[in-house]
């Protein structure tokens, strides 16, 4: 282990580096950095070019300048290098500075985009598997192939178009009318009856049951003003913690008398989360990512001790579950401040809080939750934009995998052995055929940070791709080259990873 | 009797009915041997995959869709010094006819004046689309073409030879394979920029669109060259150029065409995004990325002028999506029943 990452280490060095030296060439001969003041006719004209040389060492050859770059990126991973700076631009400003801004909010996106459409691929994918060839399959069969041929630029304009500023229009006066309630409500039923699916009644049943529901939580959610002052509120909270802490004990343990324990135990967590949560209450507003942390910490804890003395025989998958319980309810409890910090938001940027330009509201100044709404918001379109292509392939990708590890002989065998259905799909099937998306993942991370530097230029964020783009406009070598450094770095490291969790996931496969 | 079962070609309903009647004449061998002559048709393997395909429903309405989309953009406006059956030219501007809103009427069916509507000047935006759409569909094939030509040829010396060249070649992917796409073909874009032209824009794209086909092929070759027909063929002097031509290379173009559909229709995204930047086709010259880039700002406006190119690039890119699925599933060996 320890030998193949310094070895890999090596290897990874050495393809930076030839990637950045093939990068510089290309850059370097993409244009004459000179070229503006050439054209320039104004005073100062010989000492302004004679600074820019200087800066961009333009006397030196191409191979020369490429050296002198290496070594001002030297100082930079050399201990007590001070002085370090990329570079400069072409107004001779350091370029570390303002890659350091662009890399914050870029990686924010990248994280985000990447995180969702894993979460949403992964589970359309499994469900697509299990019910292959049904209209739900076919449907989202169509709607990857359909992510797959949106070019990001013309979906981004779009969502920035009309859903910005129109759901920012609406909500300045949130009203419904009783009709699209009822459209709304029969859209929902649709989607749901072709999800779960089964015989005809049940079809209906469930589509009945669905459009009754939405239509009736808009109408109680209107009434209430819920859109101006939404909140879960501590029985929200609880409420929605027991239904999910039953969900996970249904889906990773099993309902079976045998797994009870783990049943109770991720519901007294459920409970008992909810009620730190509500003792916390005084804490929310003057929280910090400091205290936040120690919060989730003493949440998880608490799942765990609560998983250790109720979990008897099923200890170990007890403590798991009230573990994954308790970041439940911190997700759950997030939410809820989230949606509380939302009408002071909606008075700061002047009622219309959507965002469609930059990474965050300028001179905001909120509290903790608050900045947290608006860097929300504004990562929501930007981020839909990029996953679609990234959920797309993690569909298909986990629906190949998961009908391959189905038709495995182990598999036939577990179902041959008398185990019930959940068990073979979850722990038989979905555990191996998650195995080949480690790869996928690695590699898609520099397609989703192409696809960052398209949404970023729709949406006027000043992210790595800014960076990029003005910088190759302008024949601006040293920020392009900057990007090229993050990347590749970024690139090598995550496929690095990505062979170290193989090798961990997958005993057949031995690092070497 | 199970060796007759085993000769007789795994495929198809054909062979259904023929061994159905197997089953039922089990005791006259020599009637059986006429009737399966019969009722058996031999197929190449390339009718096998054509057959398929053709059985695809979803492949076939994208093949369907692309011609005409292809016969479209190049039948209307014409193509070089050929004239289309379309009145007006892409360069001219018009006086406007109701603010330029598009013409087309779907009932009662007519084009109008302006199918797709006007521009801001008044040039007519179905001749400008379809010149767009001219010029994306040339640079996606070129940079498919190339790029095919060159992934094979990588992969199939690294998957051959082994050894040295493996490693440079396969280390050369490695670092390519660590450059965004877009990015490092938007250097390259604007690299070839002074030299002009949607071809040359093509060519170079399909330098950097390589990689992926690299890698699959190279896997290809690595299982094919142990077989036992590259080692006669070997033992009979055959070189190996000749090896890898002609005896590996066609068990390896079902991944290949396939890989070769895949990269038309991540081109044509390519272009786009490249042109929406600003760094791909550059005005006056036209691309259907350059022409949402160029009418971005009147969105709000004229939104016919975002969304006419818009669905043209999508139309294409499914459409290409769609037949490369199609004939991953026709090579599929372990194919038996064909799916829409």
């Amino acid at each position: 282990m320890f030998v193949f990452v310094v070895r890999r280490a090596v290897v990874s060095f050495f393809i930076v580096l030839a990637s950045t030296a093939l990068m510089y060439v290309l850059v370097a001969l993409s244009g004459n950095p000179l070229k503006d003041l050439l054209e320039y006719n104004g005073p100062g004209r010989e000492a302004r070019i004679a600074a820019r040389t200087a800066a961009l060492n333009l006397d030196v050859p191409i191979p020369g300048r490429y050296v002198l770059w290496l070594q001002e990126v030297g100082t930079c991973v050399a201990p007590g290098g001070d002085e370090c700076t990329l570079g400069l631009d072409r107004k001779l400003r350091p370029v570390l500075p303002q890659l350091d801004v662009a890399l914050g909010s870029t990686m924010r996106l990248v994280i985000a985009a990447t995180v969702l459409a894993l979460l949403l691929g992964v589970v359309t994918g499994v469900v697509t598997a299990l019910r292959q060839y049904s209209t739900f399959d076919y449907s989202v069969t169509f709607i990857a192939f359909l992510c797959f041929s949106l070019p990001v630029f013309w979906v981004s304009t779009l969502l920035k178009q009309y859903i910005a500023i129109d759901l920012n229009t609406w909500l300045q006066d949130p009203q419904m009318t009783y009709a699209s309630i009822g459209l709304l409500g029969l859209v929902a039923g649709l989607i749901w009856t072709i999800v779960i699916g089964g015989d005809a009644r049940r079809r209906l049943v469930v589509a009945a049951v669905a459009a009754a529901a939405t239509s009736g939580t808009l109408i109680v959610l209107l009434n209430v003003g819920w859109f101006r002052r939404p909140a879960l509120g501590i029985a929200g909270i609880a409420v929605s913690a027991l239904v999910l802490a039953f969900l996970w004990s249904a889906l990773f343990a099993g309902l079976r008398p045998r797994t009870r324990p783990v049943l109770y135990a991720s519901l007294a967590t459920a409970v008992a989360g909810t009620i730190v949560v509500a003792l916390a209450q005084p804490l929310m507003a003057e929280m910090t990512w400091l205290t936040f942390g120690a919060l989730v910490l003493v949440l998880i804890a608490l799942g765990l001790g609560i998983g250790y003395l109720v979990g008897g025989h099923t200890r170990r998958l007890a403590m798991q579950i009230s573990a994954v319980t308790a970041v439940s309810v911190v997700v759950l409890m997030s939410v809820d401040q989230l949606m509380r910090a939302y009408p002071a938001l909606f008075k700061a940027t002047g009622g219309r809080p959507m965002a469609t330009t930059g990474s965050q509201t300028a001179n905001l100044n909120g509290t903790f939750w608050e900045s947290n709404l608006d860097l929300g918001l504004h990562l929501a379109l930007p981020t839909l934009a990029i996953m679609l292509i990234s959920f797309a392939s993690y569909t298909r990708y986990t629906r190949a995998s998961m009908l391959d590890v189905m038709n495995q002989d182990y598999v036939r065998t577990a179902r041959a052995k008398g185990l019930n259905e959940r068990t073979v799909v979850v722990r038989h099937t979905f555990r191996n055929a998650l195995i080949p998306l480690a790869t996928l993942v690695a590699f898609d991370f520099a397609g989703v940070l192409g696809g960052a530097v398209v949404t970023e230029t729709v949406f006027g964020w000043s992210g790595m791709g800014k960076l990029f783009t003005s910088g190759l406009s302008n024949i601006d070598p040293n920020p392009v080259m900057a990007f090229f450094l993050v990347t590749a770095v970024a690139t090598v490291l995550f496929n690095m990873l990505a062979d170290i969790a193989y090798a961990y996931l997958d005993p057949r496969i031995r690092l070497r | 009797m199970t060796d007759l079962r085993n000769d007789l070609p795994d495929d198809g309903p054909a062979i259904e009915l023929a061994m159905g009647t197997l089953v039922t004449l089990d005791d006259d061998l020599a009637e059986v041997d006429v009737l399966a002559q019969q009722s058996v048709a031999a197929r190449s393997s390339t009718q096998t995959v054509m057959r398929r395909f053709r059985q695809h429903r979803a492949a076939m309405s994208g093949f369907v869709v692309l011609v005409a989309i292809i016969l479209l953009a190049f039948s209307s406006i014409g193509f070089g010094p050929v004239p289309g059956w379309w009145k007006l030219d892409f360069k001219i501007p018009m006086p406007l006819v109701d603010a330029g809103a598009p013409t087309l009427s779907v009932w009662p069916p007519s084009l109008g004046e302006h199918p797709f509507g006007q521009d801001n000047i008044g040039r007519d935006y179905f001749a400008l689309t379809m010149k767009g759409a001219q010029q994306s569909l040339i640079i996606a094939f070129l940079v498919g073409i190339v790029g095919t030509v060159i992934g094979t040829v990588i992969g199939a010396c690294a998957g051959y030879f082994r050894g040295w060249t493996e490693a440079v070649l396969m280390r050369l992917t490695d670092v390519m394979i660590t450059i965004p796409l877009l990015a490092v073909a938007a250097v390259i874009a604007v690299s070839s920029k002074g030299l002009g032209g949607v071809w040359i824009l093509g060519a170079f794209l399909g330098l950097v669109t390589w990689t992926g086909l690299a890698r699959i092929v190279r896997g290809e070759f690595l299982s094919l060259r142990e077989k036992e027909f590259v080692d006669a063929a070997r033992s009979v002097g055959a070189s190996s150029g000749r090896i890898i031509f002609r005896h590996i290379l066609p068990n390896t173009i079902g991944v290949i065409i396939v890989a070769a559909t895949l990269a038309i229709s991540s081109a044509i995204l390519l272009e786009s995004a490249l042109s929406f930047l600003g760094f791909g086709v550059q005005s006056p010259d036209t691309s259907l990325g350059q022409l949402i880039n160029s009418y971005r700002s009147a969105m709000t406006t004229r939104p016919w002028l975002f969304w006419w190119p818009g669905l043209f690039i999508i139309a294409i890119a499914l459409a290409v999506n769609f037949i490369g699925d199609g004939l991953r599933d026709a090579f599929d060996p372990r194919q038996d029943r064909v799916k829409a």
